[in-house]
Parts: C-alpha cells; structure tokens; sequence
C-alpha cells in the first residue's frame, strides 16, 4: 500500500513519459581531461575566482567563492592545473567568465571522505549544518539552482513547518532523480533528516510521481527507520514537480500570488539537493559532481552517468555510443522547460538534471495558425492563467494589461503551448511579458 | 550532423490542431447528417452538398481574389459552417438562396471579420437569420419527414410543433386542444416532425455531443446550463398553467433547442473563454430562447438568442476570470 495519490487543482498535462533510462543504473564516467568551470552556476551573482594562472588544485578545493548574498563557492570537480580563467559558452550560448583546469591524475582533498560507509548520526547543529551547506556549494538540484543555504534561513517573522523533497520528477525523458532515489534512499533520507534538524521541523514529505513505484515502495520501506519522514505518491501529471503545485498537491497549501513557500510554512529541496546535502555535512563532501541523463530516441543507450562538474557534454555523448546521426536538437533538461543548446561545447554545471537528443522531425515547431479561442490553454495553466490573453498583450506591448492578468505568475511550465491546437508559441510571448513586466516593477520600486 | 533547430522551451507538444477539432465537430455531425436523409431524402442530401460547397468556395475566392492570402480552406472550419447551415434550413429550400446563405455566412459573418477564429457571430447563424428574415417564406415551410424507405414522394409541408404551439395558443386554444396535432416524445427523439434538417433528431445531436465531450472539443458547461435555465423557466410557467404554456420536455426536444445547444453555442470562436463565463452565456441563450419562444413574434428564439449572447461574449470574457492560483492570502502557521 502506498496511500492515497494526490495531486495539484489547476490545469495540468500529461506528455509522452518517454523514461527510455530508467532502468539504467547510475554509472560513473572517466574524468575528462580539461574541466570547463563557469562562474554563473547558480541563480543570482557569479562566483568569484580565487586561483590563478598555473596553480594546482585538487577535487573538492575551493577555486572561486561566492560574491554576495545570493551566491555560492565553487570548488574544483578534477586535480590538476589551471590552465587559465576565461571565457566559456554556457547554456545559453553566451560567454560567461570560468575556470579552465588541464586535468591531472584524480587527487582528492583529504579532508573528503570518501568511504563507502553511511554514516548515520548527525553530529553538526543546525547552525553548523546551514554554514556547511554554504561553504560546499551547494544549489537547488532541480534544474533552479537557487543557493541551498539561502532556502534554509527563512526571513524574519516567517516559520518553516514542513520540509518538502521533491522527487516528482514530471519532466518527460529525465531520470537522474529517480535513479538516485533507488540507488541512494538511505543517504536521500539521512540528507532529509539534517535538513529538517536545520530548519527545526518535525514533518517532511516527499513527493513522487505514482510512474516510480519502485522508489516509492524502496523509500517507503526506508523511511520507517526515520521519524516524521512520509512518501506521498503524486498522479502522473505535469508540471506535479513544480514548487507550488507540489504544495498544493502535498498538504492543500497554496502559496500566494508573488510569495515564495515559506509563506505557507513550508521549505522545498529536491532529491538531489538532499543527496548533496548528505554528502556535504556527514562528508565534507563539496558539490563537484552530479547525476545527468542522458536520453533521446535516437540514442543508443540511454544512460544516468554521475559525471563531474565542468565535464563537456561531448565525453557523456561519446559515453552513449556516439551521437545519433538523426539528431535535431540538444536540449539541456527535459522537453518541457529544457534549454536548446547550440552545440556540444558546453560544460556539465550544478544545475544539468538532462541531455536530451531530439530527432530531427520532432525539433521544428509546428507551422502557427490563427487563434480558434479553444481556450484550452486556459484550462491546462497550472496557475489559472489566460495564456491567449497574456500572448496577445505581450504582441501587442500592453504590459501594463500583462501585469493586471497576473503574468509574474507564470511558472514558463510550457503546458499552454503543448496543448494549443494553433501551436501558436505562447511561452514565448508570455516570457517576453515577464521580461517586461518585471523590469517596470524593478524601475517603479526604485523611484 | 545536421543544423541543430534552437528554440525555446516547451519542445513538445500534444499534436492537437485546428483541423483535428473541425473535423472532430464534422464527425460529431454525421448521425444528424444520416438522419436528416432518411427523413427527408435526397434534398437533404442536396442541401447538405450545396451548402458546404458553396462555404468553401467563397473561402476560397475571398482568400485569393480579395485577401490574396495563404489558402486554409483545407482546416476544416468552413466545412463546418456549411454543415451548420444546411442543419439550419428547411430541406426544400431553393438552391440560389443556399448559396446567398453560404455567401453570408462566410463572407459577411466571418471573413469580413479577419477569417478564422476572430469573428463575434457565429456565421451560419447569421446566414440563417439573415435567411429567415430575407425569405420568410421559404425559410418557414418545412416538409413533413417521411422516412426514405417509404419511397420518394412530392413531399408534404406542414408547421413545426414550435409552430403549431405558437399559432395554437395565440388563437386562444389550449395545450390540451393542441395535443393531438403534436409529436409525441418518442417521434421528437427520433426526428419525426417538421423542422430544419439538422434539428429534429434529439438522440443524433446527442451522439454527437457525446462524441464531442469524450474528444474534449465542447466542455459539458454550455449545453448544461442553457438546458437547465430552458428547463427550470419553463417549468415553472408550465407548472403554473400547463394549459397556456408547453411542458420543459417539449421546449427542450423542439426546434433548434439540441442542436443550438450543442452545436451553435459550443462554437469555440463566438463563446466566452472561462468556464464560469460559459454557465453565464448558456444561461443567457436559454433565457432569451424561452422569452422570444413564449412572447416574442417568432416561434422559434435559439438562433436569435445564441447571437444576442454572442455580442455580450467580450463583456462576459473581462468579467469572468479564470480561479487564479494563490488569488488568497496564505495559511497562517502558528508559531509555537
């Protein structure tokens, strides 16, 4: 018995799952021999260098350190020489500034463990373990890459009540977080405990999508052990992984338009966050490595690798067999809210859940046509959006109208554009919308 | 390695599309379009061909000849104005005024508003408006159904049970004196009694507007609450005096009740966007329905109803949010 099944109240989707991975153990992959490190690998400010030119550095030590509140340390995912600080095409497809290391050997920092013992008992106080998460590095896992430790500190007057560990994932294609979820329960769970002792909460959920019942029979099976832990099985419905629906789906809460979760007392992490967290306090372990899948039709053998940080994209494609002639699109992530990238030559960061290969007949839109006012955009927005209405003032440069129909809300889930029947790009607008919006809220608060 | 296609996210999509939907409705006509040539034979069939016909020629003309546009009569939305047009007219009605209606429908109603998906009125029911008020006579001689099995013969026209109501009680008779004259409910159910071609069959429309609901084209929010507003307004007048006034079951099962209902008020284009608006629209369409029914000079109000409440569907869709997510204030979390 797993218990009842929840799920969100607005809208949703439900896309081909396509989990071609899921059955494929995490397997590690060889260092590569040049580790491409970009400053900007979490949300908010970059990262700020602290070697040189020539200097030697081994796995886990610190190269660069957060520069602000919203910010983290970055230590080095390979031993060997700084080859030089540069230029590096990110995701994005800009240039960013980064670390480039000639790898050496694979020395470790010695005061990484690295034993395969599970180490249980949690020695460190709340505290401690919120400095812990800030000095190793730590981001959201889920593709967000907030600063972890920022999560733990809520603001003054507000009070957690519940921790949330997010192993929906909804994204079609991807499975590093159910993966890791079968193959490192007890440390997703230990990780859960210490996160709830540093945010001082008795309750934590973690939610999971019912297409992983393997994981939630495995963590179920765990989680006796571990007080105040309870696996909630999710309907398979996208986007159930998002914050607020997963709140919503969990514990009935909906977090207010503009407001972050901690409104409802609740603190959301990921399955990999928490795995990450495991390793940084009971480990001393920093964040220098992470699962990705790597997936697609054409793919010949779709594969969850733990692959360093800074490791080009090329090594994990070659790691699959090669990469399939009939491929029309990268994606890093998953197809719903994955980024398109414009080549290989872009590095693994903190943030990658997913390379998914396209085939080339599934990676042009659709030719757009008229709005028919189906209106089934509306009824799939999680959010309880009129995505038409906001693509058309976005077109139309009405933002003021935009920022009325609430378009801040909108989580860029994608599920109005899926479903519209016109394929007309509705994200597209919508975002151009936010762009918008946001920066004349930015300029109205300054005056 | 070919060109990598960049693009932003969503990568997928659901592969629904503008013609799956149109053609969806035509498919959900199809028993409608069966029974409306076995009770009135070949000039159904006739009218069903020139109207859709015609539909999509004018498209056509217009988006070569006057546009000078991209050509999209292949999506499937003017076939199904044709469609809607023939199930809006008697079966004998002379080809010429056919065309007139189809001309109506497409240039004045819809491409004259930008084309698909940006006019306010539905278009056949403005052709059939304009029809019923251009040829009034031609437009209200409706011949008896006679099933085609009972061979081909010059058909009979007679008043449709709305007709036969309307004349029945304004010459002062009583619902009992006229009952002898009207179909029973099986005859409704069936199709069994004059009226336009596409309307008479109760259990066709149904199918199709099952058919509609399990493909998700309609929402169940329309139909409902036009039939239910049908249903409660005139029971109650029913309820007071059944001799002046027709039992809800025959309002719902005469006239183009169903297939207004199901068909002309659904239409995607011309109704409100949220479904709390969509209760709003139907319950507007099945009140003024009844009102022109009951008072007005016309026996029959769906048209005329549908198309007043198409022209307040801007006002319905400012007025009638979707249930934002996070619109209440948060729990409050006890500190303890």
């Amino acid at each position: 018995m797993i218990g009842t099944v929840k799920t969100f109240s607005l809208g949703g989707v439900h896309p081909e799952e396509n989990k071609l991975s899921a059955n494929a153990p995490i397997e590690k992959i060889p260092v590569p021999k040049q580790a491409f490190i970009p400053m900007g690998q979490n949300l908010g400010t970059p990262s700020k260098p602290v070697v040189s030119k020539g200097d030697l550095v081994k796995v886990g030590q610190l190269i660069a350190e957060a520069s602000g509140f919203i910010s983290t340390n970055i230590h080095s995912p390979v031993s060997g020489k700084v080859l030089k600080i540069d230029d590096i095409v990110d995701a994005s497809g800009y240039k960013r500034p980064g670390i480039i290391i000639n790898v050496d050997g694979d020395e470790w920092d010695e005061s990484i463990d690295l034993s395969d013992d599970i180490k249980e008992d949690i020695e460190l106080d709340g505290k401690e373990i919120i400095e812990k998460i800030k000095e190793k590095g730590l981001v959201g896992m889920g593709g967000a890459t907030f600063p972890t430790y920022v999560k733990m500190m809520p603001p003054p007057g507000k009070v957690a009540e519940y921790l949330l560990i997010n192993g929906v994932e909804c994204e079609p294609y991807l499975t590093s977080d159910h993966r890791l979820m079968l193959e490192k329960g007890k440390e997703i769970l230990i990780g859960t405990r210490i996160l709830m002792k540093a945010l001082n909460v008795n309750k934590a959920i973690i939610g999971i999508e019912i297409n992983k019942l393997d994981a939630i029979n495995h963590l179920n099976e765990l989680a006796k052990k571990y007080e105040g832990i309870k696996i909630q099985p999710l309907k398979v419905q996208y986007p159930q992984g998002g914050e607020k629906q997963l709140i919503k789906a969990a514990l009935n809460r909906e977090v207010p338009s503009g407001k972050l979760p901690i409104e409802v007392g609740c603190v959301v992490q990921n399955v990999g966050t928490a795995f990450a967290v495991y390793e940084a306090v009971q480990k001393n372990k920093p964040l220098i490595d992470r699962v990705v899948t790597v997936t697609g039709k054409g793919v010949k053998k779709p594969s969850n690798f733990l692959v360093r940080i800074g490791t080009p994209l090329q090594d994990m494609i070659d790691a699959v067999e090669g990469f399939p002639e009939t491929t029309g699109k990268i994606i890093n992530g998953g197809p719903m809210m994955g980024k398109a990238l414009i080549s290989l030559d872009v590095p693994v960061v903190k943030g990658s859940s997913g390379i998914l290969l396209m085939e080339e007949g599934e990676s042009k839109r659709k030719p757009e046509s008229p709005c028919i006012r189906c209106s089934k955009c509306t009824y799939v927005c999680p959010q309880g959006l009129e995505p038409f209405l906001l693509s058309k003032a976005s077109k139309l440069a009405k933002f003021d109208m935009a920022e009325k129909e609430k378009v801040m809300d909108c989580i860029e889930c994608g599920s109005c554009q899926y479903t519209c029947p016109a394929s007309i790009p509705l994200l597209d607008y919508l975002r151009l919308g936010k762009t918008m919006v946001g920066a004349n809220i930015r300029n109205r608060n300054k005056k | 390695m070919s060109m990598l296609t960049v693009s932003g996210s969503p990568h997928i999509h659901g592969d629904d599309s503008t013609k799956k939907i149109m053609y969806g409705v035509v498919y959900a006509m199809i028993p409608a379009m069966l029974v409306s040539v076995y009770y009135f034979g070949l000039d159904a069939l006739r009218v069903l061909l020139i109207a859709s016909v015609a539909c999509l020629f004018f498209e056509w003309v217009i988006q070569k000849y006057l546009i000078k546009g991209p050509i999209t009569i292949t999506d499937g939305s003017a076939l199904v104005t044709g469609i809607l047009l023939a199930f809006n007219v008697p079966s004998n009605l002379p080809t010429w005024m056919i065309i007139i209606g189809a001309l109506v429908a497409i240039g004045m109603a819809k491409m004259s508003f930008g084309g698909l998906g940006k006019n306010v009125f539905n278009p056949a029911l403005v052709a059939r408006v304009f029809l019923l008020i251009s040829f009034p006579v031609q437009m209200t001689s409706w011949p008896k159904p006679q099933a085609i099995i009972n061979g081909l013969t010059d058909a009979i026209t007679g008043p449709t049970p709305l007709g036969i109501v309307k004349e029945g009680l304004g010459a002062g008779k009583t619902m009992s004196e006229l009952a002898p004259e009207l179909p029973d409910y099986m005859q409704t159910m069936v199709g069994q009694m004059g009226g336009s071609l596409g309307e008479v069959s109760a259990i066709a429309l149904i199918l199709g507007g099952i058919y509609m609901l399990v493909r998700k084209i309609i929402t169940w929010h329309i139909p409902v609450s036009m039939l239910l507003t049908v249903v409660i307004f005139s029971g109650i007048f029913w309820g007071v005096d059944p001799e002046h006034y027709a039992d809800p079951v025959f309002h719902l099962l005469t006239g183009g009740m169903l297939l207004g209902a199901i068909f002309m008020a659904t239409d995607m284009v011309s109704s409100p966007m949220t479904k709390g608006g969509q209760l709003v629209y139907g319950f507007g369409i099945g009140l003024l329905t009844i009102l022109i029914r009951m008072w007005g000079a016309y026996p029959e109000g769906v048209s005329f109803a549908i198309l007043l409440m198409n022209a307040v569907v801007p006002l319905i869709n400012m007025g009638f949010k979707p249930k934002r997510f996070g619109a209440k204030p948060g729990v409050v979390i006890k500190t303890s």
